[in-house]
């Protein structure tokens, strides 16, 4: 990672490799995170394709969790679980 | 159209490790869009909340080129960049085909960059240009645009004891879009991904210049609880605040006809900037922007029986 | 090789855009440079350049466009004027930030207000903190000389910044002139293909441009630029010194005319250094030791350079199209003055604030300028520290 480079080291040209805030991790703004069941998903990826953080880990069709490093926990994904009666993604607190 | 487990097999063109807000809509509709492109992309932004949070040296959420020069001249700026790909490609210098999308918010599209947009629509250049429209400066928090609808409180406009919010109605940028007699101008929104997708993947389908404005419900600036950004995008649509259609070489098309079309306080009750207008004494104002909202509704649904298919 | 044509200012200045065939253009007209951008679109019409040409709805749309293109990779050319170049003002250190080698004609124009489509150097000297080079010509050839070189200069490795080549609007402008122009080939060895060192189009490396630097970064990224500039001295110098020994005509920071054995010298830029030249003649026959320092490089400002010439000198006058409006005179003044503080020796220097807004700088004017110049090299004894000359 670039940082704390000097001026003689820094790449010219406020110029940056794409895809660098992978290294930045964002989890720490949670107070609350999702949490998946098992049991109850349907795979229907709302979820995945509603995630302000790219954070919904989806393989070859199926959810398969949460990548907690980038979720703020805002709880879209429990918002727009479209699971009945009880929701396939629950929100539950950090502490 | 992709499907949501076809667009799923795509990698995200948009890293985690952005610095925007919990539960904002912009990230959602920059990945919707990406998602429904197949083609290699290059993207400008103007200076807004979505480039600044996406680009906080030395960490970019961009996994494609990305270029971001000023407020004002997103569409300018990928007009500069159009023509570099034309002319190298024509010279043999560049093989690949790729496409080109610029963002915008609301302030940098209806306002200070609405010549640069109105230019580059006017000269034709093959580029999209999406709108994040979330009705006011957010990134600086919430100052009024032309996009802010009437009666919303802003930083800059607000509610007080003798003004109820902004006073004059929104611009109605989709509109001008469409006067530009550009082959595809649409409106979609953050909370309706099947929508957004399909229209962006018709968009990419044409040559020249094309435009989406999608509205993006913000949870800071309009004041509702962060998980509930799709559920509001979906409320500004069933209550046809925000209608969805798109317009192909002057046809319109209504995208979506709420079956039972909900009153317009449905979407103002749950955001904070409206919270003024349920005092008794803005009765008035309340049913004159359900009468707005109506008359609108009513033009539309004219104009896509009178040129529409 | 050479040919020998008639040309106006803007006319060799688009001359060289089209032996130079950028990749991409994208330009909009203002008096008094709208020629340069009406005789390039009509090479663009008759098929003579490669250039896609983009007709923006503004400087700052010119600017923009002009940006993008060179970071995708494409040598990207704009040219304006006045208020063209102050539309531009907000882009023009985001040009030099990302590091690309535009190159600018500007043709010098008074800034508004009050609005006036003549010439002075305002314009020019207000973008002179933005990361520009700024090369000033005196002449058509010297513009399409300049020209010529900017490219080279622009596109060294170890300056990769954007530089703008000036004349004097409607003096230079549009003012005939017998010039030697080279063959399109010849210009297109010279100046070499486009090496791309930014581009965003490159998919397989993909890169994010114009990234937001917090406090921890901006500091880091004006330093480079700050160095990048530094090195163009030697580069500007470097190409001079080729030019000259491939074309016969070679150039530096500037032209010293009969400062050898001179006393006291002028200083100025752009077209008025052809009429001083001639005063100095006449005050050199009257056995005035008097000589002429014709500034060409304005940014980087080669303060060390011009001091070791301008110290041998009893007394200088500063003849300037611009006021800084700062209560210290112009801005040429401030820097001229400035470069000679460290030296020991130290000459007199007086400004001189000259033709604003088109005025014409008469004979009488210089001949005043000149006699109060060799007043003050005889008495050192300053009467007025800055003038203004020709107004009323």
């Amino acid at each position: 990672m670039a940082q704390d480079l000097g001026w003689k080291e820094l790449p010219e040209g406020d110029t940056l490799k794409a895809g660098t805030a992978a290294q930045f991790h964002t989890g720490d703004w949670r107070s609350k995170k999702p949490v998946k069941d098992e049991k109850t998903c349907i795979n229907c990826l709302f979820c995945y394709i509603y995630c302000p953080d790219s954070a919904v880990k989806v393989q070859d069709g199926k959810m398969i969790g949460i990548d907690y490093n980038y979720c703020k926990g805002c709880g879209i994904c429990e918002s727009v679980c479209p699971v009945k009666p009880v929701k396939a993604i629950k929100m539950v607190s950090e502490r | 159209m992709a499907t949501i487990k076809e667009l799923s097999l795509q990698e995200d063109r948009l890293t985690g490790g952005h610095r925007m807000c919990p539960g904002c809509g912009a990230p959602v509709i920059v990945r919707q869009v990406l998602m429904a492109v197949k083609e290699p992309v290059v993207i400008v932004s103007a200076t807004g909340c979505l480039e600044v949070s996406t680009t906080i040296f030395p960490y970019s959420a961009w996994k494609v080129p990305f270029l971001h020069s000023a407020f004002e001249n997103s569409a300018a700026t990928m007009s500069g960049v159009e023509a570099a790909y034309t002319s190298l490609k024509k010279q043999g210098k560049i093989k690949d085909e790729i496409r080109f999308i610029a963002f915008g918010g609301d302030g940098g599209t209806y306002d200070i960059g609405f010549q640069s947009l109105s230019g580059a629509m006017e000269r034709g250049h093959d580029m999209l240009y999406v709108c994040y429209d979330n009705q006011a400066y957010m990134n600086t928090s919430i100052q009024r645009s032309g996009a802010t609808p009437r009666g919303a409180s802003t930083t800059t406009e607000p509610a007080g004891k003798v003004k109820q919010g902004k006073v004059m109605t929104r611009k109605d940028l989709t509109e001008c879009m469409v006067a530009h007699n550009i082959p595809y101008a649409a409106q979609s929104v953050c909370g309706d991904w099947r929508d957004l997708t399909k229209k962006v993947e018709k968009a990419m389908s044409i040559r020249g210049p094309k435009f989406i404005n999608v509205l993006q419900p913000c949870q800071l600036g309009w004041g509702y609880p962060m998980d509930k950004t799709v559920e509001l995008g979906k409320t500004a649509v069933d209550t046809c605040f925000w209608p969805l259609y798109e317009v192909e070489n002057g046809k319109y098309t209504i995208s979506y006809k709420p079956k039972d079309k909900k009153p317009l306080v449905d979407f103002l009750k749950p955001q904070s900037r409206f919270r003024h207008l349920f005092k008794p004494e803005n009765a008035q104002l309340l049913s004159e922007l359900q009468a707005d909202v109506d008359k609108k509704w009513a033009l539309l649904q004219k104009k896509a029986e009178c040129f529409g298919a | 090789m050479v040919q020998v044509v008639a040309k106006t200012g803007n006319e060799a200045m688009a001359e060289a855009m089209r032996q130079i065939n950028p990749d991409v253009v994208a330009a909009y007209p203002i008096t008094p440079a709208t020629e340069i951008v009406m005789i390039f679109s009509q090479f663009v019409a008759d098929g003579l350049v490669n250039t896609q040409y983009v007709p923006v709805e503004s400087e700052h749309s010119a600017m923009s466009a002009t940006i993008a293109a060179s970071a995708a990779g494409a040598r990207a050319m704009t040219g304006t004027s006045s208020q063209g170049l102050a539309l531009m003002y907000e882009l023009l250190p985001i040009a030099s930030a990302l590091r690309l080698p535009i190159v600018m004609p500007e043709v010098n124009r008074a800034l508004s207000g009050p609005i006036n489509i003549h010439n002075d150097h305002s314009d020019t000297f207000a973008a002179r903190d933005f990361g520009w080079i700024q090369i000033f010509s005196e002449n058509s050839q010297e513009a399409y000389d300049n020209m010529l070189q900017a490219v080279r200069i622009a596109e060294h490795p170890k300056v990769k910044l954007p530089t703008m080549v000036t004349t004097d609007g409607f003096i230079i402008s549009h003012c005939l002139e017998k010039i030697e122009v080279f063959e399109d080939d010849v210009v297109k060895n010279y100046v070499g293909k486009f090496p791309a060192y930014t581009n965003l189009l490159d998919l397989k490396n993909p890169v994010t441009l114009g990234a937001l630097d917090l406090q921890n970064y901006y500091f880091e990224h004006r330093r480079q630029t700050a160095e990048a500039m530094k090195s163009a001295k030697e580069i500007i110098l470097e190409v001079g010194k080729d030019f000259g020994k491939k074309f016969g005509r070679e150039y530096g920071f500037f032209e010293e005319y009969k400062m050898d054995d001179a006393e006291m010298a002028i200083v100025c830029l752009g077209s008025i250094a052809g009429s001083a030249k001639s005063v100095v003649d006449e005050y050199r026959e009257k056995g005035v030791k008097v000589g002429l320092m014709k500034i060409r490089v304005y940014r980087p400002f080669p303060a060390e350079e011009i001091a070791s010439v301008l110290e041998r000198m009893k007394a200088v006058a500063v003849v300037e199209k611009a006021d800084g409006l700062a209560a210290k005179g112009g801005p040429l003044f401030d820097e001229i003055r400035s470069a000679l503080y460290d030296k020991k020796k130290k000459p007199s220097v007086i400004d001189f604030i000259v033709g604003l807004g088109g005025r014409e700088v008469t004979h009488k004017h210089l001949n005043e300028i000149f006699d109060e110049l060799k007043d003050l090299a005889a008495t050192g004894i300053v009467k007025e520290l800055i003038q203004y000359k020709g107004v009323r």
